[in-house]
């Protein structure tokens, strides 16, 4: 029966009250449509990011206008800006201290890759001590593409194994439909928006 | 007051220290003996009205000796007029006096030149590293230094377990602890006295009377 | 019988009694705020030594986001450098990108097109306007006032669509080029802009009556962060912070640059030079860019908007693609760079920050031997322990807030 489901809220009705989905389903659902972001704004992306949060782009139509500065109450890291060596063991604290679960964009070309700057300074990309999920390449993305990455962390959630993971240590989900490779958003264009 | 009669009163008072002056695109330039430049600074901030240090920065002319120069531009909001000071420094004898006691605005631009080359400036307030972190081994705008980096240590973070003194919990702010199963045991109360509070923390176990 | 003891009841009320009276004052904190938190406006680490709510000593502590700017520019050409001078102060990269080409300009002994700089002044407004309403919107969303923020934030959006008019993209444009622009504006840009400066004084005159005369607004500002005009001059602070301290300096006006001696526009100074100064002095000079922008829409001169030296600037495609020697041009001018003569120039220009100033050093050929960016931020935030002594812990945010500073430049 649950293979026949598609895994996403895909809901069965019965009656006008009654929804039968699967757990997993259910939470990821939740999860995914209340995304707290944790801006670790350092530097130009973070402004971009403010953008976002702005009324013109308005991401809290994805339920993430909660910009909770405090990682203990975020669950998305968006790493915005070039991580520096100074900085990156504050990132990374802040990143440990997030309780589980959590995932991580690397907004722009700094973060993902550090950028334009191959300097004696810079990070050359946040994954070389944080585990991220989407990269969103640009200098600095467009706030369509920041909207983009992050609908790509909600796809990803949707098809977490909540349930099995709840039960282990540590955070480290299955997915039902596992997704090839390192799931990068091209950031420079605005996303065609499907039917327009 | 023009650069040119404030190039006079040094030259009055300092004679062969100070050199001849160079032009270029309007601007004015001094080159000035290592040891005057304290004073330099104090008769051109007194005397001739350069109240604002707009600009002081390091330059490594690799291949010549001395090998490095400091590079002050000073300016004077009354008069309008910029000036440009330059004290060279060999690589050997690394030490300028700083001028922090004449412009505080010094202050920081000392400690990035030190931070960037190595120069060091006697007399100054807080001569510490500023844009690369405390511990770091190497001076990068030096031409010998690559643009890549040499590979060091990372730094410790910002705030470090050690160093970070726990604010004293008695009679301070309420402390919960997670973990104790009963939830009389685990909210905080304001106690009366401080005895009571110890011989709570010490003897965990006991009941609590009603 | 019952006996009668003495006792000596110790509660928290007694005791804090206690202390007043023997004049005990308690340890003093050291409190490290950042460099990750909310209202620091970027990187930036402050270590606060409190005693009780009172701030007693302030250290910054820079260098979150050194990012080695001035090494990468001894490797680049200076046309290849234009790219890293927008992610300078970030929030107005227009600006920079107008101050840079006018340095290197100067280095090489050359002028541009009246037009050129009359869009110069256009495109240097616009940031500052730009630049001014992001720092209102924050200071106003630290001091609490959260609607403002959204507000300043859609008229920037507005601006972020003319930047992406004039130059393709909103925000990071690197549009000025050594000698020129990237590209002439665009036929649809003028009406656009002219739409823009008829709406944006209704936007200016909302966020001036919800904050100027607003009781919370003025008690959390007035009087805060003082800043006095022979320090403010001592510690080399330029700018808004500068001006709000009582000094009338404008580099616009002392030393004209790109034409700004054609247009007429006020400078306001402010009197005391707390934080609510510096938010007058910000919100006025938006009031003069609008001014000046109107005036530089009506008398733009029409004409070249590049300079005709071909040996800087790359030349016209057509005539690269058919002629030798414009081939030639092209060729060298993007392989080796602009060929600039030995010596060194420091150019400044008002950036909305304050004073942006590039010191070239050359030995000659196509990088620079030094690049140093004199930084409006990294001067002004040295101010921040003789404004914020004696305050309390939350007039901080207020303190950070209305300096306005950005560690893109600060720390470079």
């Amino acid at each position: 029966m649950i293979q026949r489901l598609e895994k996403g809220f895909d809901p069965k009705v019965e009656g006008r009250d009654l929804i039968v989905t699967s757990a997993d389903a259910a939470i990821g659902w939740v999860r995914k449509n209340s995304c707290w972001p944790m801006p670790m704004g350092l530097a130009c992306c973070a402004i971009e990011l403010m953008a976002t949060g702005a009324s013109r782009f308005d991401i809290a139509r994805f339920g993430a206008e909660v910009m909770r500065f405090s990682p203990r109450q975020s669950d998305l890291m968006i790493v915005a800006g070039t991580c520096v060596y100074k900085m990156a063991g504050v990132v990374k604290r802040v990143w440990d201290q997030m309780p589980n679960p959590k995932w991580c964009i690397a907004m722009g070309a700094c973060a993902s890759s550090g950028g334009m700057y191959r300097s004696y300074a810079v990070v050359q990309g946040v994954d070389h001590f944080l585990p991220v999920d989407v990269y969103i390449s640009g200098c600095p993305p467009r706030p369509e593409a920041l909207l983009e990455g992050l609908m790509a962390i909600q796809r990803k959630i949707a098809q977490e194994k909540a349930t099995r993971s709840m039960k282990k240590a540590g955070h480290e989900p299955g997915l039902w439909k596992p997704v090839e490779g390192p799931i990068i958003v091209r950031g420079e264009y605005a996303p065609k928006v499907k039917g327009s | 007051m023009t650069p040119q009669l404030a190039i006079d009163r040094l030259t009055v008072r300092f004679g062969d220290a100070i050199s001849a002056p160079v032009e270029f695109r309007g601007e004015i330039t001094i080159t000035i003996a290592r040891e005057k430049i304290a004073g330099v600074c104090e008769l051109l901030k007194k005397e001739c009205g350069f109240d604002m240090l707009t600009d002081l920065s390091g330059v490594d002319n690799y291949g010549e000796d001395p090998r490095y120069e400091v590079s002050y531009l000073v300016y004077s909001l009354v008069h309008r007029c910029h000036l440009r000071l330059k004290v060279r420094v060999s690589e050997d004898d690394l030490i300028v006096d700083s001028v922090t006691s004449v412009w505080q605005t010094a202050n920081w631009h000392e400690r990035e030149a030190f931070d960037m080359f190595g120069i060091r400036f006697r007399n100054h307030p807080n001569l510490k590293r500023i844009l690369m972190w405390e511990g770091y081994p190497h001076h990068p705008l030096r031409k010998d230094f690559p643009l890549a980096g040499i590979p060091t240590e990372l730094p410790e973070t910002a705030v470090d377990a050690d160093s970070v003194r726990r604010a004293p919990m008695l009679g301070g702010p309420f402390v919960a602890n997670s973990g104790t199963r009963s939830s009389i045991r685990r909210e905080p109360r304001q106690y009366d006295t401080i005895a009571e509070q110890q011989d709570k923390l010490a003897n965990p176990t006991k009941k609590e009377s009603v | 019988m019952a006996t009668q003891h003495e006792m000596e009841l110790i509660d928290s009320a007694a005791r804090a009694q206690q202390a007043m009276d023997e004049g005990l004052s308690g340890e003093k904190m050291l409190i490290n705020m950042g460099p990750q938190h909310p209202s620091t406006h970027g990187v930036l680490r402050v270590v606060l030594e409190l005693d009780g709510e009172e701030i007693i000593n302030v250290w910054p502590d820079i260098g979150y986001l050194h990012r080695g700017d001035e090494k990468i520019a001894e490797n680049m050409t200076y046309t290849q450098f234009i790219p890293y001078t927008d992610r300078l102060d970030y929030i107005a990269p227009l600006a920079n990108n107008v101050t840079y080409a006018y340095a290197v300009e100067k280095l090489l002994g050359m002028d541009v097109p009246p037009r050129c700089k009359y869009i110069r002044v256009i495109c240097a407004e616009l940031a500052r306007i730009s630049s001014h309403l992001l720092g209102i919107g924050c200071f106003s969303m630290d001091v609490g006032a959260m609607t403002i923020f959204l507000y300043t934030f859609r008229e920037r959006e507005k601006i972020h669509d003319l930047a992406e008019c004039i130059s393709g993209a909103r925000f990071t444009t690197s549009y000025t080029r050594i000698g020129g622009l990237a590209r002439d504006m665009p036929p649809e840009f003028a009406p656009m802009l002219r739409t823009f400066l008829k709406e944006f004084p209704a936007t200016i005159d909302e966020v001036d009556k919800l904050l100027t005369r607003n009781r919370i607004f003025c008690e959390r500002t007035r009087g805060i962060g003082v800043l006095p005009k022979e320090l403010a001059i001592d510690l080399g602070v330029t700018g808004p912070c500068l001006r709000g301290s009582g000094v009338d300096w404008d580099i616009r006006k002392s030393h004209p640059y790109s034409s700004y001696e054609d247009f007429e526009f006020d400078v306001p100074v402010g009197a005391v030079g707390d934080s609510y100064d510096r938010y007058l002095v910000r919100m006025e000079e938006m009031r003069q860019s609008v001014r000046i922008l109107q005036q530089a829409l009506d008398h733009l001169p029409d004409g070249p908007v590049n300079s005709p030296d071909a040996k800087i600037l790359l030349p016209d495609k057509e005539a690269v693609l058919t002629k030798m020697e414009e081939l030639i041009h092209h060729f060298i001018n993007v392989t080796e760079g602009v060929n600039a003569p030995p010596g060194e120039v420091y150019f400044s220009a008002e950036n909305p920050k304050g004073e942006l100033g590039f010191y070239i050093v050359s030995h000659g050929g196509g990088t620079p031997h030094r690049l140093k960016i004199r930084a409006p931020s990294f001067v002004n935030l040295q101010a921040l322990p003789v404004m914020a002594k004696g305050h309390m812990m939350s007039d901080m945010v207020t303190i950070l807030a209305s300096v306005d500073f950005v560690m893109g430049e600060c720390d470079r």
